[in-house]
């Protein structure tokens, strides 16, 4: 199955690989997918606690070549944006701008849920309740 | 040197320039009907015919008259197992063969389970081997074929054939063996292996696509299969369908040079596959799948922990190889090969399996080794699985959320 040139650069060049100290109070740290379903990703954001900012973004992909573009993708996506508005990105917006195939669309879910989990995992550490995940996917 | 690299033998081999040199004139110039019995063109087919079943009877030690002629594997396959099941169906309705056979062996049992058979899955061990006693405990009064496969299409594990063959005998049991991947890489005897059906295929052994053979013992005992073919009764009326001339042409001259050759083959061979082997687990958490000592000589599986497979080929698209992983797979499954080892799916997510063939050279080896570990070692790099084994994080520890 041949790759779009968009997952191929992100997967040549990946954006944002790293990690992040998950102990910080300004970091959120999701940890999605698992190891016998040949995914894994580990999405991180830093948080500005005044401005609510995404300041900073990172990501480790176990996966195919979809699965680290769908992550890499995601982290500059997520980099700027507040933690409101980073709640908008749709596993579809991510399908359209890599061109994924349909036997690919998982990746792309497991990014958006990788952002929803980093979130909440933030929103914790500030006290805050979890957002509910209310899309259903397929 | 030039790329892409071809390691994906397993899969298919490509034609040697003698097998094809062999079969060109069998398209323009000797072009007749094997079966044309009254002129000259019939009778130019009809030789080529008869002399490439010695040469692929003689590669297997089998006589001339017990070699049919099918489409490849797939088909022997069906038509060793259907066709057993329907001649001797009166005589018992068990079918005993393994979890790790090849789909065109495990559908086709799965097909006849359909039609009243009963069919045993046996189980293999850690490294890929059936236990012969094993065999033995599943063999019923109504038992009436074993099929076993010689060697394994992803691990290249090598099956005790011979004491399965000895024991089959001693129960009255018919035996049938898809050699596809042995044949022509290794010795293959039906005699001394007592083997009385052995499907093969040319385009695993540098011969072309779309020409096997089945094997089908004449003698001690002389075994029918039912055709599943019906036609005008080409191959002892087993297998109907005007021969495939150009085609077998060059499965004997395939099968002529592995036995000249195979000595030197597999000694070249099994030096560069132990090679790549070696300088590849040097690399930290690498592990090779299925026994080593009965195996293949041109065949390495190897997996690379907490790196995705699928991910690794993209990492190395100029070398051509399979993955365990079934990232692309609807499933998502991994390969039930290696899982039938016992091997954790993640284990299996991360093997590749290098096919090495007549045509590979040791400069292809040294590329394959440098880009193979530095692909590991980027993507580990990436992989939050290798940072928390790093950490010492024990990943069962772990409650992941399945998708």
């Amino acid at each position: 199955m041949a790759y779009s040139e968009k997952v191929i650069d992100h997967y040549n060049n990946p954006r944002n690989v790293g990690t992040l100290d998950k102990a910080s109070h300004k970091v959120g740290t999701g940890l999605v997918g698992a190891p016998e379903c040949g995914d894994v990703m580990r999405l991180q954001i830093e948080v500005n606690p005044e401005t609510g900012i995404i300041e900073d973004a990172k990501f480790k992909t176990f996966g195919c070549g979809s699965a680290i573009a769908s992550s890499s993708l995601a982290t500059e996506w997520l980099k700027g944006k507040s933690v409101d508005d980073a709640l908008t990105i749709d596993n579809m917006d991510i399908v359209e701008e890599l061109a994924l195939p349909p036997v690919k669309i998982h990746c792309s879910v497991l990014a958006e849920d990788a952002i929803k989990a980093a979130i909440n995992d933030y929103r914790a550490k500030q006290g805050l309740a979890p957002i509910e995940d209310t899309k259903k996917h397929y | 040197m030039k790329l892409p690299i071809y390691l994906d033998n397993n899969a298919t081999t490509k034609v040697d320039p003698r097998v094809f040199e062999a079969m060109t004139p069998y398209f323009l110039e000797d072009f007749g009907n094997a079966a044309s019995r009254n002129h000259p063109f019939g009778w130019k087919a009809e030789e080529a015919v008869d002399y490439a079943r010695e040469q692929i009877a003689a590669l297997i030690g089998a006589n001339e008259k017990e070699v049919i002629f099918t489409s490849g594997a797939t088909e022997s396959n069906n038509l060793a197992i259907k066709g057993v099941f329907e001649m001797y169906e009166a005589k018992g309705k068990h079918i005993i063969t393994a979890v790790t056979e090849h789909k065109a062996v495990l559908d086709t049992c799965k097909h006849l389970e359909k039609l009243g058979a009963e069919i045993t899955y046996l189980p293999v061990g850690i490294d890929g081997l059936i236990s012969v006693a094993d065999i033995e405990a599943a063999i019923r009064p109504d038992t009436i074929l074993v099929s076993l496969m010689y060697a394994n299409n992803e691990i290249g594990v090598v099956q005790p054939m011979r004491e399965i063959g000895a024991l089959c005998k001693s129960k009255g049991v018919l035996f049938h063996s898809d050699a596809t991947q042995a044949v022509g890489k290794i010795p293959v005897d039906v005699l001394a292996d007592g083997i009385d059906l052995l499907s093969m295929t040319a385009h695993k052994m540098y011969g072309p696509k779309g020409i096997g053979a089945l094997y089908v013992r004449r003698k001690n005992p002389r075994v029918k299969v039912t055709a599943q073919m019906d036609g005008g009764g080409h191959e002892r009326g087993m297998r109907s369908g005007t021969l495939n001339v150009p085609g077998i042409v060059g499965f004997g001259k395939a099968c002529e040079l592995a036995r000249l050759e195979m000595e030197q083959d597999t000694e070249r061979l099994m030096g560069l596959r132990d090679y790549l082997e070696s300088e590849l687990l040097k690399l930290e958490e690498s592990y090779v799948n299925g026994n080593i000592e009965h195996r293949l000589p041109h065949v390495a599986n190897i997996s690379f922990k907490y790196v995705e497979g699928e991910g690794l080929m993209m990492a190395i698209k100029d070398i051509a190889v399979s993955s365990g992983s079934a990232c692309t797979s609807a499933s998502l499954e991994p390969s039930y090969v290696l899982k039938a080892l016992g091997l954790d799916d993640e284990l299996a997510h991360s093997s590749l399996r290098f096919g090495l063939s007549r045509f590979t050279t040791k400069e292809e080896i040294d590329y394959t080794i440098k880009t193979v570990a530095n692909a590991v070692n980027k993507l580990r790099d990436m992989s939050p699985l290798w940072e928390m084994f790093k950490e010492g994080i024990d990943l069962k520890s772990i409650e992941w959320t399945e998708h």
